[in-house]
């Protein structure tokens, strides 16, 4: 199968964040970036999906300035065919604007399957995949939690609040991935090696007008530090007053 | 004048909570605007159409009822046609809807459809003249990103339990429109699988109990599961350590790849605290730990701590809360 999957490049999402000066965005001195962990699933998923059905190319997708190109080799020393990099000078908030972007470009592909993660960590608004979806017209399944596509025919099954649905759906087709579809294998050193040589296309991004900006960027308060009340059993009737006298919960 | 357009979700044939939230942030929207009317679209299956006047009480000024044997279920493309129709036939300011696993589905379709900019996942907006700025906490809850929206309608999703639904009666007309066709292939739902009985969603519940491998082994979880009763309707959570066992099913998982939520009263049993799990639940507004280790990082964040073994201090707890509560 012809299977594209759209990155991202986030920072690890272990790190400290500080806000950069400008005052609208984190400072990323210092911060490890990578395939988003999402993203990471997707690639998986289409690589497990591919071998399965004994063939088929991948092509990985990510926008962004060149530093994106690192990512999407990365993707490649993992196994996928060649790369596209839509370039633009920073990843808009403007998910509908990406999607834009993405789309104008994979509506040639002739795709049997477009993969995303469900959301990128950084922005965490789960836009993009959806919206790409909906302009090229295509049936969308978002956060699968479990993908199979066999026969031009693909089933999936999401995690709903306290329920799960099951759908088929016909292909071509987009579908967003949760965790739970596939852990991302690692890069051999052969692959690695490969990498350097496959293909990377660069060209520039045909975004939408950017309607969404960001205003300022700040760090949640702290919490106010709190209090270990005890050891053991004997500390419960402590916490009960507490909860009822303080918190107000019971 | 700026009317402000809600996608009312359903379940069990009923609106569910995070639909009344999304209401009341559309009233406050629409007062914010001018003083607009607040439009809710009801969809689902017939006899929908019956919880109308519960939306009034929250502030609804229309009430779209939109009836079909389809919408049982998640019908994804015709509800999105459904909705991008409603919004071309108004002159709507905005479109809010709850950022839950329907919302954030539907969410993005609509903004594709009608070319709106969409923010998700917001906490908080302010009205200045033509603008709209909304709090999105980003980076798993670790930045709050302010983002300004240009242009109009906007799409906007609302965080569950960051609006408190409240009562703003108003008698509500009720209008009955069709259904819009899906158009193109569809996604098609075989099966529902229904979670645990009796308990509340961990995005509604007041009050979530949830366990780690402190618990030492799977049947510890009777522990949290014996002191989310007591409290009477508290939901049961876990880390993503004890749902990569299969201790718990992948759906109860709290943290930075699994449920973010944000309850009045969050106790964390056996659980150390990894970022991963604080980035789901540290916006709760009263934290327990209860946890072996002295040091562990779930006491920086934690309002009360005790020191000690679940074992012996979650039964403890239960017995007490039971007796708290007696008379509930």
């Amino acid at each position: 199968m012809k299977i594209a999957v759209c990155i991202k490049r986030t920072p690890d999402s272990e790190s400290r964040f500080r806000i950069a000066a400008s005052g609208a965005a984190i400072d990323e001195t210092g911060l490890k970036f990578d395939i988003d962990d999402f993203a990471g699933y997707a690639v998986e998923a289409a690589f497990q999906i591919n071998e399965k059905a004994g063939g088929g190319e991948t092509v990985i997708y990510a926008l962004g300035p060149d530093n994106v190109q690192e990512t999407l080799r990365k993707a490649m020393s993992m196994g996928a065919d060649r790369a596209v990099h839509l370039k633009a000078d920073s990843v808009s908030l403007d998910g509908i604007a990406v999607a834009k972007a993405l789309a104008a470009e994979l509506k040639t592909g002739s795709y049997d399957l477009i993969l995303f993660g469900k959301h990128a960590f950084d922005t965490s608004a789960g836009v993009v995949g959806t919206a790409t979806a909906e302009l090229l017209g295509l049936p969308c399944v978002t956060a699968a939690s479990q993908l199979s596509v066999t026969d031009g025919k693909g089933t999936a099954r999401r995690e709903l609040e306290n329920a799960a649905e099951m759908v088929e759906f016909p292909l071509p087709a987009v579908v967003t991935i949760d965790e739970g579809v596939a852990r991302p294998r690692y890069p051999s050193l052969k692959g690695i090696m490969a990498a350097k040589k496959k293909p990377l296309e660069s060209k520039p991004a045909q975004l939408g007008p950017v309607r969404v900006t960001v205003a300022r960027a700040e760090l949640p308060p702290e919490r106010p530090a709190g209090r270990i009340l005890g050891e053991g059993a004997a500390a419960v009737p402590e916490l009960v007053r507490l909860l009822q006298t303080e918190a107000k919960v019971l | 004048m700026a009317n402000v357009l809600v996608f009312a979700e359903t379940r069990n044939g009923g609106p569910r909570k995070v639909a009344l939230e999304a209401v009341t942030a559309a009233r406050q929207l629409a007062d914010a605007s001018g003083g607009g009317e607040v439009h809710v679209l009801l969809a689902g299956a017939p006899g929908i159409g019956a919880k109308a006047e519960q939306l009034g009480r929250y502030g609804a000024d229309i009430v779209y009822v939109v009836e079909s044997a389809d919408f049982a279920q998640f019908a994804r493309e015709a509800l999105a046609s459904t909705l991008a129709d409603r919004v071309k036939a108004g002159s709507y300011r905005a479109v809010v809807l709850g950022f839950s696993a329907q919302g954030r589905d539907l969410g993005p379709r609509v903004a594709a459809r009608i070319d709106a900019p969409i923010a998700s996942d917001i906490t908080d907006f302010t009205v200045s003249g033509d603008t709209i700025t909304v709090k999105h906490p980003a980076y798993a809850n670790k930045v709050i990103m302010s983002l300004t929206l240009a242009g109009s309608p906007v799409v906007l999703s609302v965080r569950p339990s960051a609006f408190t639904a409240a009562e703003a009666p108003r008698a509500a007309r009720v209008e009955t429109v069709p259904a819009s066709p899906a158009s193109g292939a569809t996604v098609k739902v075989t099966e529902v699988k229904e979670g645990a009985k009796g308990r509340p969603d961990l995005g509604e519940a007041a009050i979530i109990v949830s366990g780690g491998r402190g618990l030492k082994a799977a049947e510890n979880f009777k522990l949290v599961e014996d002191l989310a009763d007591a409290f009477g309707n508290a939901a049961v959570g876990a880390t993503r350590a004890v749902t990569d066992d299969g201790w718990r099913p992948h759906s109860d998982q709290i943290g930075q790849t699994g449920r973010q939520v944000n309850p009045q009263l969050y106790i964390a049993v056996g659980i150390s605290g990894a970022i991963q799990h604080l980035a789901g639940m540290r916006s709760s507004k009263t934290i327990v730990a209860i946890n072996k280790d002295k040091e562990a990082p779930i006491f920086k964040v934690a309002d009360y701590g005790i020191v000690g073994d679940a074992a012996e201090i979650v039964p403890a707890l239960t017995a007490a809360v039971r007796e708290a509560r007696k008379g509930h």
